[in-house]
């Protein structure tokens, strides 16, 4: 096994891991007293942690100059899509009895459902353009302007959270703080990179 | 470097390969241990059975559903001078200290006192089953025991300028959080309507399931009025007093455009961030309907004729 296949296997293992500690939980009823609730902040927080980890991917390269790295941030990426999938299938069935009526009420009603269901529509069409295929069908380019949507999903995804809670902001504040590193950090390199470029662009006139 | 016998110094094949996997196999157990003790840090503690679960088959009188359990009851909590998270409450409030209590009666009453717990719990207590309607959308069935609120002020004798009551629930900096981890301020307080508070279903309870109050349910006394969301039932009470203007209550300081002085059950007026037409009974998958006043409309909707209650929500 190759460096790069090792990485895969220990963020699949430790991606998994969550999911399938909670499908035990849920079938002993080790979730508390509310179990559908509790199902669900958890598959959306681990959808959120590994979204940030997903965006962790770049500047923890750049950092460390490990490009390989890069490797593992397309299975990042699908491992938040799932358990985003999984938190909203868990919504409409048990929430929702998988009445799609209700559910577009319930869109226009609660403005934090709102905000995380674009949150996932950004998150489905990256999971759809994540294939080798599709980033060749649409140019490297487009593929990764489109890709930049990873980053407003992540500041909806920490919104939706924040919103839900009623005084108790520590969490939502935690996610809030790494989100704002992780774009800052990108916004920051980016002027940098900025200023390195110009005395160059003068000296080329 | 290089041995007596010319051979390079270096790691044969084998062993670093071997010593490579088994490095590797290390790193990935141990992730794996990281994550799932950090998972299992979060699960919420266990529900554990109370020492002598009741025999008795409780229902909710209006509906025949069955009371929500004693653990289920016990387990899941909102008291935030201990914890913000509902299944972290019931280990934390064990550091509630209840005895001794006292509580104080005063404002505009003509016979203030203070009252030790050990005096009130001498009264005649009754089993009240209500259904508890929490504003996060969740619900129980829920057998109090205590008595009426009405009992208790008409020893204090209010004035007849007395328009609404005033309580406020016990504050110890030494075992309770602090106001900046909670995110509210302390002490919590709350407050009645007078017309509120003499109303026959608005009760004081020092008890469930027919057992003293469990600390993380507000013990030694605590308000329960059903028609209105669960938060306006404050726990642990060592004040009331009468006033003749509104009281402050601390939800609604905290945010006043999500929640209102009244803060009856109501499926027609959401909060601002989520719905307030279905609810979860614990225990159950399914949303259910939440009902106006929280199913209690034959009692007390005549307390709020006439008034708009979108505007006082």
């Amino acid at each position: 096994m190759n460096r790069i296949q090792y990485m895969k296997v220990v963020v699949a293992v430790n991606a998994t891991l969550p999911l399938g500690l909670l499908l035990m939980d849920l079938q002993a009823g080790r979730l508390g007293v509310n179990p559908v609730e509790y199902f669900l902040r958890a598959t959306g927080v681990v959808a959120l942690i590994i979204l940030l980890a997903t965006l962790a991917v770049s500047p923890l390269r750049k950092l460390t100059g490990f490009n390989e790295l890069i490797r593992i941030r397309r299975m990042l990426g699908l491992f938040a899509f799932l358990y985003a999938s999984i938190h909203l299938a868990t919504y409409s069935v048990l929430e929702m009895g998988l009445d799609l009526g209700d559910i577009i009420t319930d869109i226009g009603n609660r403005p934090f459902i709102a905000v995380g269901m674009a949150a996932f529509l950004g998150l489905v069409a990256l999971a759809i353009t994540s294939t080798n295929a599709m980033i060749k069908r649409l140019g490297g380019k487009n593929w990764a302007r489109l890709h930049m949507l990873i980053y407003p999903i992540a500041v909806l995804g920490v919104i939706h959270f924040w919103m839900i809670v009623k005084s108790d902001i520590f969490y939502p504040a935690l996610f809030a703080a790494a989100a704002a590193v992780l774009l800052g950090y990108r916004v920051v390199s980016k002027v940098r990179k900025r200023q390195i470029i110009k005395p160059d662009s003068t000296r080329a006139n | 470097m290089a041995d007596q016998d010319g051979t390079p110094d270096i790691t044969p094949e084998r062993i670093y390969l071997n010593r490579r996997n088994f490095l590797r196999t290390g790193l990935l157990a141990g992730t794996a241990a990281t994550t799932a003790l950090v998972y299992r840090s979060f699960r919420p503690g266990s529900v554990t059975a109370p020492a002598s679960e009741p025999a008795r088959i409780l229902t909710d009188p209006a509906t025949g559903d069955p009371a929500t359990s004693f653990e289920e009851i016990a387990n899941y909590n909102n008291f935030y001078e201990f914890s913000t998270n509902k299944t972290d409450v019931a280990a934390k409030a064990q550091a509630l200290r209840t005895r001794p209590w006292a509580v104080e009666i005063g404002g505009m009453v003509a016979a203030p006192q203070t009252l030790t717990i050990e005096e009130i719990l001498d009264w005649p207590q009754e089993e009240r089953v209500y259904r508890f309607r929490c504003v996060e959308g969740w619900s129980m069935v829920i057998p109090w025991t205590g008595f009426q609120l009405s009992e208790l002020l008409a020893r204090v004798q209010p004035l007849e300028k007395a328009r609404y009551v005033a309580f406020e629930t016990a504050y110890d900096p030494a075992t309770m959080q602090s106001e900046l981890s909670a995110g509210i301020a302390f002490p919590y307080v709350e407050g009645l309507r007078l017309d509120e508070a003499m109303h026959p279903l608005t009760i004081l309870a020092t008890g469930l399931y027919g057992k003293p109050m469990p600390n993380q349910n507000g013990a030694p006394l605590r308000l329960v009025v059903p028609w209105k969301y669960g938060f306006k039932s404050i726990k642990s009470i060592v004040r009331i007093y009468l006033t003749d203007t509104e009281p402050p209550a601390t939800w609604s300081i905290t945010s006043p455009r999500e929640y209102g002085f009244y803060s009856n059950v109501n499926p027609s007026v959401d909060h601002p961030r989520w719905s307030q037409k279905t609810e979860r009974r614990i225990g159950e998958y399914r949303m259910r309907e939440t009902l106006m006043f929280n199913g209690y409309g034959d009692e007390v909707a005549s307390l709020y004729e006439g008034m708009d209650l979108t505007k006082f929500y």
